[in-house]
């Protein structure tokens, strides 16, 4: 369920003059822009985008960009963007980052997203960059974590609802046979996550723990303390919860000493208007304070006052 | 019509590609049983003296009428299909019989990212599982990763083109082709990485450079690595690919005997080339060879496939179907060939 709090009919026109007059004068009204923004749907927005370009001459974004700054202007720079490219953008942004990519990211996008959006993704990423994104992720990793991300980004995988249970359960002992022998990288394992539905795998996963009394993610800590591991084990949690595996990016955002506010704005971004209300009741039943409060005090000023916006009704 | 000549005729009308409907009916539509029965006698190749005293017909030749009266039927029914859902099936059953890796390359590479992503969905709808799983699953070893990759790309297919790192990447081929004594350029992942995720212009690129940095082309240097030089003709020169002679038996170095296997490759893809196909002797998968180039090149590139084997090999396409094909197959491709006319 979204958070987000727009209303039904809002007219493109208005906010865009509502937005040009908060951006006259001296400094900006943030608050303006908040109450704005931070209410309207994607579909809204976009209007909003059109409408303030017709009018104005001038790009709303470039205009947000040298108005606004820090972590403010990030997560509304992220926020107005068209869900399909603020991905692409999300993407680019981790293949590029250094000293290594942010391989998270780029498992998160992947592995959530369902086959058709993701398509979506990868398109808008040919449009923005003019390179397809297999070809920047291939040229800035190696060896396994390579492997496993390309095969993650490359694949389109069948979304019917076929499931074929004898296969699950070979599997499961395909995967179990791997890291037995400890070959977490073994290609069999990387095929068998990187090209199955995703019905397909959850039933491996669940044939997985029936047999083996664990979960895999569990025998998979075992292993070497690598980045291909880590990749593995995530891409593992997003096909399994993802609500739950954004509930802890966001927890470990907010406890690691000086807040992560990417990783905060990214998933409140992207989950704004899809499940962030779940990710709440799960924060709250884990942490047993409410994520408004959480972000109230871990953030601060235009960017605290931004995402809590977003996070909609306060319980 | 002496009956020896038609006799001949009549042999004639059911050797090469498809079959001469005209003539067997004109011929055996009239014949009495007595000139049937000295046809049975006298031909020994269709028939065989069976020990109870009769000739019967010898299975092997039944089993190769059927295919050749079912050439043009499944020519129609390919040509009638989406492109999709061709691809798809094409796919498939170059998957389950073999594998063709030629066949699978072909599709993957003389693609645009929008046709191979449709047939990719096809697949799905057909098959209700995703090309890749299959492949992955079907497929081991070094072959799995070039197939995987290749089939799954979504290649940008804009006009820019980073000449810079085309030479670089031009370099690192060439180094690892230097290298291929000791490790097959195709182990290199660097080399796969190039080959699979670049888009077509940049690979062209790439193919520029290396002659200019090695004065030899690519496709030639990749000999000894046969997924590799079908690939990179697939995505550089696809009407040389598709008019060009094939090689009989595809000579593997002897190091490394299970890359790309003998039985996979000799009578696939460089192979599947229309000059050696269109042969009245060659195996059933050769033949289908044809109807599959041409099928689905007809609205593609035909003219320039046609213009490649007419530089290649001196007579053009048309005469060669008319030659090796017969009846309403011989028509009917005869027609798609046309079409690269208007």
């Amino acid at each position: 369920m979204a958070t987000l709090i727009a209303p039904e009919h809002a007219s493109p026109v208005e906010d865009a003059e509502a937005l040009r007059k908060a951006f006259q004068g001296w400094g900006t009204d943030e608050k303006a822009v908040i109450s704005i923004l931070g209410h309207r749907t994607a579909t809204q927005r976009q209007l909003i985008r059109h409408a303030y370009e017709e009018i104005y001459k001038e790009d709303l974004i470039k205009r947000l960009e040298s108005e606004l700054s820090g972590d403010f202007e990030k997560a509304v720079y992220r926020w107005i963007l068209d869900p399909t490219d603020r991905d692409a953008v999300l993407l680019n942004v981790a293949i590029k980052h250094s000293p290594i990519p942010d391989y998270r990211v780029i498992v998160e996008i992947s592995c959530i997203r369902s086959p058709e959006e993701f398509l979506a993704v990868k398109r808008a990423y040919q449009i923005r960059y003019k390179r397809s994104i297999e070809e920047d992720l291939a040229s800035h990793t190696k060896g396994d974590i390579r492997k496993l991300l390309f095969a993650l980004v490359s694949t389109f995988r069948y979304d019917g609802n076929e499931i074929n249970a004898r296969l699950a359960n070979s599997e499961a002992d395909v995967l179990r046979n791997a890291i037995k022998e400890r070959e977490f990288n073994h290609e069999e394992i990387i095929r068998i996550v990187s090209t199955r539905s995703k019905l397909q795998l959850l039933a491996t996963l669940n044939h997985y723990k029936d047999d083996y009394e664990t979960s895999i993610t569990k025998h998979l800590v075992d292993g070497p303390a690598n980045d291909y591991l880590v990749a593995l084990r995530t891409a593992i949690r997003c096909f399994n919860d993802p609500q739950k595996y954004y509930e802890k990016v966001i927890r470990n955002a907010l406890n690691k000493p000086g807040t992560d506010e990417d990783a905060l704005t990214r998933v409140i971004v992207t989950t704004a208007e899809k499940d962030l209300e779940v990710i709440k009741e799960l924060y709250y039943k884990r942490n047993t304070v409410s994520l408004h409060k959480a972000v109230g005090k871990h953030t601060s000023g235009d960017y605290k006052a931004f995402l809590r916006a977003l996070l909609g009704k306060e319980d | 019509m002496a009956v020896s000549d038609e006799i001949g005729a009549l042999t004639r009308a059911f050797s090469g590609l498809g079959i001469d409907e005209k003539s067997l009916i004109s011929i055996l539509g009239k014949w009495h049983p007595e000139q049937r029965n000295s046809f049975r006698k006298g031909t020994r190749n269709f028939f065989i003296e069976d020990e109870r005293q009769f000739e019967r017909w010898d299975d092997r030749h039944i089993i190769q009428l059927e295919r050749e009266f079912l050439r043009f039927k499944n020519a129609m029914v390919l040509w009638t299909m989406h492109p999709w859902e061709r691809d798809a099936r094409l796919a498939k059953e170059a998957l389950y019989k073999g594998p063709q890796y030629g066949v699978l390359i072909e599709i993957a590479c003389t693609r645009s990212s929008e046709e191979l992503l449709g047939a990719r969905r096809a697949y799905h709808s057909l098959f209700e599982r995703s090309i890749e799983e299959e492949v992955a699953s079907r497929v081991g070893g070094i072959e799995r990763k070039l197939l995987v990759a290749l089939l799954s790309s979504y290649r940008y297919e804009g006009p820019r083109v980073n000449e810079e790192i085309a030479k670089t990447e031009a370099k690192t081929l060439c180094n690892a082709i230097k290298n291929a004594g000791k490790k097959p350029a195709i182990e290199e992942e660097e080399v796969l990485r190039i080959l699979t995720t670049r888009s077509k212009l940049h690979i062209k690129a790439v193919y520029k450079h290396y002659k200019e940095i090695s004065g030899k082309y690519l496709d030639q240097d990749l000999d000894a690595e046969l997924g590799l030089k079908e690939t990179v003709q697939c995505l550089c020169l696809p009407q040389t690919y598709f008019s060009k002679v094939r090689s009989k038996y595809i000579i593997l170095p002897p190091k490394f005997p299970t890359l790309f296997s003998n039985k996979y490759f000799h009578k696939n893809i460089s192979s599947q080339v229309l000059d050696d196909a269109l042969k009245t002797s060659v195996d059933e998968i050769t033949k289908e060879t044809v109807t599959r180039v041409i099928v689905t090149r007809a609205d593609a590139d035909m003219k320039q496939i046609k213009e490649e084997y007419h530089q290649k090999y001196g007579a053009t396409l048309s005469k060669k179907i008319e030659d090796v094909a017969n009846g309403n197959y011989r028509e009917f491709l005869l027609t798609l060939v046309a079409r690269g006319d208007q």
